[in-house]
């Protein structure tokens, strides 16, 4: 386990020099200058633009991290033969995989946490600059911690579209593992069409096989509750539950077939 | 080297400003709507449709609102009901699309496309959407009253709205006032002074400027009935206001809330608003008929 938190501590670091800390200055600006702006252009929804933009950015701005950054986790070890002197220690190859992966979570969870802060913030300062006619008119308050809900299915969305990068970056070069990783979850957002696509063929093998898929690919529709947790519509927790438990099982499917190419690479 | 990244940035803006003196970016004559399904678009958005509904609320607020201070003639609003649509399906949530939508399509020309019948479609889906909201309902009366002037249907709505959650208890004897009444002016004065209870400013002095339409009606109306007097007394409508600021014993000129004085016309002695006044025309119930002609 040691071995696995030195390594996730070592693609921490690095992710820090590669300057990822700065999205989250970059969110917090854009925040903050979107509160002053909006308002003149929205007709007094301001509110639910500001948590709509808010929860999308940080959705948008995790997934550069997870695909950027995931996509070279690997493959730029590799290509900088770093690899060698790693694996030269006690490090075994999954405990490098898991630690990598492991590094990436943490400071996507640093990100997110930091960029919840700074929403949060902007929240208090429209909470506390409202006039009871305007805070009437809103659908859910605004300091709602029922937003704390989609934040934390953003976050599970992240780690799975991480261990996707992980798992193209052990084999592909990280352009091609970033076009797979993209087109994956793209797919993940149409998932849901290939479950009805019985209702629009006939064939019963096409069928079969687009249910098949349904099932195969990743499923990222459900991670999104934005708009139920901006409109205060409650989510159950049992759908955040097994939306989480799906995506720990798969994350960890994924990661075993990580491992499992990354112990049959010949670096020599 | 950051006075050469200063003094290059210098040399990159004064080029623009140059440069933008004799080009602007290529505009159609009409504008355009790069997707024409809503359900397409809301596919395309890939999980973003309420930032994607915003983006498109944003749109229409300043497609509308451009148009509705621009300069020119002809006006066209022709891509402000698409629009509230694109927004509408991407966020079947987003009261405020539907309702000042509605306010923004029902607006006559030249201040709107005058469209009551798709400002009611358009409130309608918003109920399909969440047929426990009031508000939705009590904006389709508010339409056939004030808009379409049609009394019966208002009443209805209105008796609806007050039934669902949330409605205010003055609901129900508007709905009685309306099916007895008609379109009196209390009840109006009612549902502007409601609508005007927002903090948005547009909307605010919209309600302000019915409201004040609606004291001119009053203002009208009397200063009329003192014409018919004349009439009936003279034989003919007076020509001049001083004839009848004599013969009523008016404390003089009458103006209106801006301002301006009541317009009366030499010939028939009808009085109404003047055309300069920013109260003209004031909504009469039907179109045509206008202050009562003495």
């Amino acid at each position: 386990m040691r071995a696995i938190w030195f390594v996730a501590g070592a693609a921490f670091k690095e992710s820090v020099r590669d300057r990822v800390p700065y999205t989250m200055v970059v969110f917090a600006v854009m925040m903050i200058a979107a509160s002053y702006l909006i308002s003149e252009l929205t007709a007094g929804q301001d509110l639910k633009i500001i948590k709509d933009l808010g929860l999308a950015a940080m959705s948008i701005f995790g997934l550069v991290i997870a695909v950027f950054i995931g996509i070279g986790l690997v493959s730029k070890e590799v290509e900088r033969k770093s690899v060698f002197a790693l694996l030269t220690k006690p490090i075994t190859r999954p405990q490098f995989i898991l630690g990598k992966y492991l590094g990436l979570l943490v400071t996507l969870v640093v990100n997110l946490s930091v960029m919840t802060v700074a929403y949060y913030l902007v929240l208090f300062y429209m909470e506390t600059t409202a006039t009871a006619t305007m805070r009437a008119s809103w659908a859910a308050p605004a300091l709602d911690p029922r937003q704390l809900i989609a934040i934390v299915l953003i976050m599970g969305e992240l780690a799975l579209v991480t261990a996707v990068a992980l798992l193209f970056s052990t084999f592909s070069s990280p352009l091609l593992a970033a076009l797979l990783t993209l087109g994956l979850w793209v797919a993940g957002h149409f998932n849901h069409d290939l479950r009805q696509f019985e209702q629009v063929v006939d064939s019963r093998a096409v069928a079969a096989l687009a249910r098949g898929l349904y099932y195969l690919l990743p499923n990222l529709a459900p991670f999104n509750v934005r708009a139920e947790v901006v409109y205060g519509i409650p989510v159950a927790a049992s759908h955040v539950g097994l939306t989480l438990l799906y995506a720990a099982a798969y994350v960890a499917a994924l990661l075993v077939a990580a491992i499992a190419i990354f112990r049959r690479r010949d670096f020599k | 080297m950051l006075a050469a990244i200063a003094a290059l940035l210098t040399v990159s803006i004064g080029v623009q400003v140059v440069r933008d003196r004799g080009w602007q970016p290529y505009q159609p004559q009409t504008a355009l709507l790069w997707f024409q399904s809503g359900p397409l678009l809301k596919r395309v958005s890939l999980g973003f449709q309420n930032l994607m509904a915003d983006t498109y609320w944003i749109r229409a607020v300043v497609y509308y609102g451009g148009i509705r201070r621009s300069v020119e003639k002809n006006r066209d609003f022709g891509l402000l009901d698409p629009l509230l649509t694109f927004v509408t399906t991407l966020d079947p949530h987003f009261k405020v699309a539907y309702r000042f939508g509605a306010i923004f399509l029902t607006e006559a020309y030249p201040n709107g496309p005058g469209r009551p019948d798709r400002a009611i479609a358009l409130l309608q889906r918003g109920l399909e959407a969440s047929p426990a909201t009031w508000e939705y309902s009590h904006d389709i009366g508010f339409v056939y009253y004030w808009w379409l002037h049609d009394y019966k249907a208002a009443a209805r709505w209105f008796e609806r709205s007050a039934q669902l959650p949330g409605a205010p208890v003055w609901l129900k004897p508007l709905a009685a006032t309306t099916l007895a009444t008609g379109g009196d002016r209390q009840s109006s004065r009612q549902l502007w002074r409601q609508l005007g209870d927002t903090d948005i400013d547009w909307l605010r002095r919209s309600a302000q400027h019915r409201l004040l339409q609606l004291d001119a009606m009053d203002v009208v109306d009397e200063l009329n009935r003192l014409v018919q007097r004349f009439t009936s007394r003279e034989g003919r409508p007076p020509r001049e206001w001083r004839e009848l600021i004599a013969s009523e014993r008016l404390r003089g000129l009458p103006l209106d809330a801006t301002g301006q004085p009541y317009a009366l016309d030499p010939l028939t002695g009808r009085i109404d608003v003047s055309p300069q006044s920013t109260l003209w025309p004031l909504p009469w119930p039907r179109e045509g008929t206008g202050p009562a002609t003495p």
